[in-house]
């Protein structure tokens, strides 16, 4: 942060807003100070306190990979007060951004490794940001899978990088939307993402399994992971606890005695079975 | 630095004080409203009492004041302007009348406010206050602060530790350089150590639980249900975490007025139930008993584990406060 | 006392209901709520002058809810709260049993609401003169001077909401302080932020109150919140005519009679 007041936001201009799904929305973010864009830095797997100076901050994380520079993203739905505010923002409006926080995907770690990502729904945002790291360092990795499901197609996000990564040869990639949640032209799976999962049947060996989605679909992911063969150390996924300050000192995010936004969000599953079940 | 020992007498604190406020500090000392004491802004001597174990609230709003402006702001459609608050200048203040208790206190919370990430509003704030204890005559069945590692005398926190003797003067404990400033600038005030011992003036506070024991229990204490049984008469109020001077939760509050605003760093509580409720209606400590236990187990085990500070300092306040007479030492010494 | 007490641990023993929830021995002088599952256990309550907690706000609780039927040991402030949770459709009769316990710590059953409506038309509610005064004292001021006098009344709230929790009245799932679309009430504790919320209380109790006092036990800062719901008690009563719980009667702000007077419009 260039600014050693913590609560100061960067000020930030939104250049693209893109319509994902039915309250869904990208914003493409670029810094209004050319030097705190050239200083600013961030890895995958943090987020930000994303606002409207006057309404309020919400936590989303950062989507876009650190690999791309010169602007960050974000993903969000409507839901509340402030992402209703954010929504109604137009193309060349300024907003609030405080970040980057909290902890980060190891990729170095997985450099020789396969990679599996499954994500369901508005948890896409997270992995989006891993997913391009390794498709933008993709010699570093083995195979690159990824498995998304949403509950119809509409509320798919990223469709345009879903057909690019889709087309890709070096990647295998399995879309999948909710029974009943298809149209006509649908040629992707039907499906709940741990079934499809487990249809699929991903190889465990030398994998990383990065698992991202509401809490019912990690409830009937994990078991499929843990028969696949996957052990808990190389098992990730990002924790959404609600968070206000980002940096450890309001308490909202406290889990046992660890801070989603300081030790986390990203965890394996070894450290997630460590904390009490309060998120 | 060495603590140095001086006496005081009764006049001279009373001379010590005017100085103080003639100097323009701001004072804040215990002042009797009704039913309740509370440290607030004094100008007078006789504003201040000393009929009081601890005050009703903690001192710790001259460092994390209720409301604090982060940043204030001006908005337009091409352009938003945001003033920093931490460029603002702080009072000097004089907290005059704290308990060893209290003092202790602003060792975990400058912590909060200084791990991982810097607070410098917190920081500023706190360089501009001088703390002035007066250790305690007397204790009440609300207090534990002996089972917490601190103590009647306890110097832990404070800039001058004053001991009323039996004569109805005072020893100072001078612990800190700022302390030794106060000193300097009022050298006439300070006499010679008195020869009265400090530990014949203070109050004994039963021992009731070994701190470390407490911490090592709850490590396996999370599934029980003592949590329920103890907070089922608790009604969700933020009282037992506002009285407190170590509880530092805090919310992020946009406040605006047309164009202008400002955003506000204010009190929270994780005792409130929508504390850490998820947009998606999910809630993580979904009963007032999942709430309790974060209380206790924050307090007495990740705070002490993680950071090696106290959690708690036995004041007691929060008991004494609670409209339903939750009790804090109850709770911990059923475990 | 040992009739209350007989007849908690015959509720118990006998299954009519799962809890009991009376008053037991606090920290130092003061009583606490407890809550009683086996019938050995009913020993423990006590019933004095000191017992000021309204345990009606209890019976609206989900988690106490949970805990099976109650029966609750009710001095007259808390049978007015009960009559009138009843007459807001918050309680069934079947819902729990009523303990009523004089000031001499007297057992009175009752078997039904409208026996603990005929109760309390003995026991009308009355603002204590010394609150009258000193009421009439505030209403004499100048709006500027009252203004300034509750800013300065309330400078130590810092909005704990205990208030709130301790009233039996306010039982809303989500306050009108916990939303922010729109944010009607702001939530930092500043002067403004503070009136607002006190205000909004005691507007929302208008012609509900029972004067329990409650509120203003509950405040850790000892403010004296409940002049202004005593205030609003006087104004209704001035305007509508003596109201009390009851479930013969509408709520006064909730009815409309062609003869209301409306006084207040200037």
């Amino acid at each position: 942060m260039s600014n050693p007041n913590i609560y100061i936001p960067y000020l930030m201009r939104i250049e693209k807003i893109i319509l994902e799904a039915p309250g869904v929305k990208t914003f493409r973010l670029k810094f209004e100070n050319e030097q705190e864009a050239d200083e600013f830095n961030f890895k995958a797997g943090q987020f930000g306190e994303y606002s409207i100076v006057g309404v309020g901050e919400s936590t989303f994380c950062i989507a876009s990979s650190p690999t791309r520079k010169g602007y960050i993203e974000c993903t969000f739905r409507q839901t509340g007060r402030v992402t209703n505010a954010l929504a109604s923002a137009e193309e060349g409006d300024v907003i609030g951004f405080r970040g980057p926080y909290g902890n980060t995907f190891p990729l170095d770690d997985w450099k020789g490794k396969s990679l599996l990502f499954i994500a369901g729904g508005i948890a896409l945002p997270p992995m989006r940001c891993v997913i391009w790291n390794a498709l933008d360092l993709r010699e570093n990795f083995k195979d690159i899978t990824i498995v998304y499901g949403a509950k119809s197609v509409a509320d798919l996000v990223y469709k345009n990088e879903l057909e690019e990564w889709g087309n890709r040869l070096d990647v295998k990639l399995i879309t999948t939307v909710d029974p009943g949640g298809e149209t006509p032209g649908w040629k992707g799976e039907v499906g709940f993402v741990p079934s499809v999962l487990e249809k699929a049947a991903p190889s465990a060996e030398n994998t990383i399994a990065i698992v991202c989605g509401p809490p019912i679909m990690i409830k009937f992911t994990f078991p499929v992971l843990e028969k696949l063969g996957f052990t808990d150390d190389n098992i990730y996924t990002t924790l959404e606890n609600r968070m206000k300050c980002g940096f450890g000192k309001c308490g909202r995010c406290n889990v046992g005695e660890k801070y989603v936004c300081l030790d986390g969000p990203v965890f394996t599953n070894v450290q997630l079975k460590e904390l009490p079940a309060e998120y | 630095m060495q603590t140095e020992n001086y006496t005081i007498r009764k006049a001279s604190l009373e001379k010590l004080f005017n100085n103080l406020v003639e100097k323009g500090k701001t004072v804040y000392a215990p002042k009797a409203k009704g039913k309740v004491v509370l440290f607030e802004n004094v100008e007078r001597f006789d504003e201040i009492t000393e009929d009081y174990i601890v005050t009703t609230n903690s001192a710790k709003s001259v460092v994390f004041p209720r409301v604090e402006e982060v940043f204030s702001y001006k908005k337009t459609k091409e352009k938003t302007e945001i003033s920093d608050a931490s460029a603002n200048s702080f009072p000097d203040v004089v907290l005059w009348g704290s308990r060893p208790c209290d003092a202790a206190a602003f060792i975990p919370l400058t912590n909060t406010f200084n791990r991982d990430y810097t607070d410098i509003i917190y920081n500023k704030r706190f360089e501009k206050i001088l703390i002035l204890t007066f250790s305690c005559s007397k204790c009440d069945e609300y207090c534990f602060c002996t089972s917490v590692n601190s103590g009647t005398g306890n110097t832990a926190g404070s800039d001058i530790l004053f001991t009323k003797l039996s004569t109805g003067d005072f020893l100072a404990e001078v612990i800190t350089e700022k302390g030794k400033l106060l000193v300097e600038e009022n050298s006439s005030l300070f006499e010679a150590k008195p020869a009265e011992s400090k530990e014949q003036n203070l109050a004994n506070v039963k021992t009731y639980f070994n701190h470390e024991e407490v911490q090592s229990k709850l490590q396996n204490l999370f599934e029980n249900p003592v949590w329920d049984e103890k907070s089922r008469a608790c009604l969700g109020c933020g009282s037992c975490a506002f009285v407190c001077p170590v509880c530092s939760c805090f919310d992020i509050q946009d406040e605006s007025h047309g164009g202008n605003g400002s955003r506000l760093r204010c009190w929270d509580s994780c005792g409130f139930s929508l504390f850490t409720l998820h947009t998606s209606g999910h809630n993580p400590r979904e009963t007032q008993g999942a709430r309790w236990r974060q209380r206790i187990l924050h307090k007495f085990l990740y705070m002490p584990d993680q950071s090696k500070v106290a959690g708690c300092v036995g004041c007691g306040r929060c008991s004494r406060a609670c409209p339903a007479d939750i009790n804090i030492l109850d709770t911990v010494t059923s475990l | 006392m040992n009739e209350l007490i007989k007849k908690a641990a015959e509720l118990l023993e006998s299954n009519v209901v799962q809890i009991v929830i009376g008053y037991g021995k606090g920290s130092a002088e003061r009583t606490r709520t407890i809550f009683i599952t086996e019938a050995s256990g009913c020993d423990q309550l006590i019933f004095d002058s000191r017992c000021i907690q309204n345990l009606a706000v209890y019976l609206t609780k989900a988690e106490i809810k949970k805990l099976g039927k109650p029966a609750i040991v009710a001095p007259v402030p808390v049978l007015r709260s009960i009559l009138q949770l009843a007459s807001e459709n918050q309680l069934t009769e079947d819902g729990l049993v009523v303990l009523g316990v004089t000031p001499e710590s007297t057992l009175i059953e009752f078997e039904s609401f409208a026996a603990i409506e005929t109760y309390l038309a003995s026991h009308k509610i009355e603002i204590d003169e010394k609150y009258q005064k000193i009421i009439e004292g505030i209403k004499s001021m100048p709006v500027e001077e009252r203004f300034a006098y509750w800013v300065k009344e309330l400078e130590p709230c810092f909005k704990c909401y205990a208030c709130r929790a301790a009233c039996p009245l306010c039982y809303c799932t989500r306050c009108t302080v916990e939303n922010n679309q729109p944010q009607w009430i702001k939530s930092a504790s500043h002067p403004l932020g503070n009136l607002e919320w006190h205000v909004m209380r005691a507007m929302h109790h208008a012609g509900r109150c029972t004067d329990c006092d409650a509120c203003y036990e509950a405040c850790p800062m000892g403010i004296p919140i409940h002049l202004l719901t005593k205030s609003m008690l006087q104004d209704v009563t001035e305007n509508f005519g003596p109201y009390g719980p009851s479930l013969n009667k509408d709520n006064t702000l909730s009815s409309f009679k062609p003869e209301d007077k409306e006084s207040f419009i200037k």
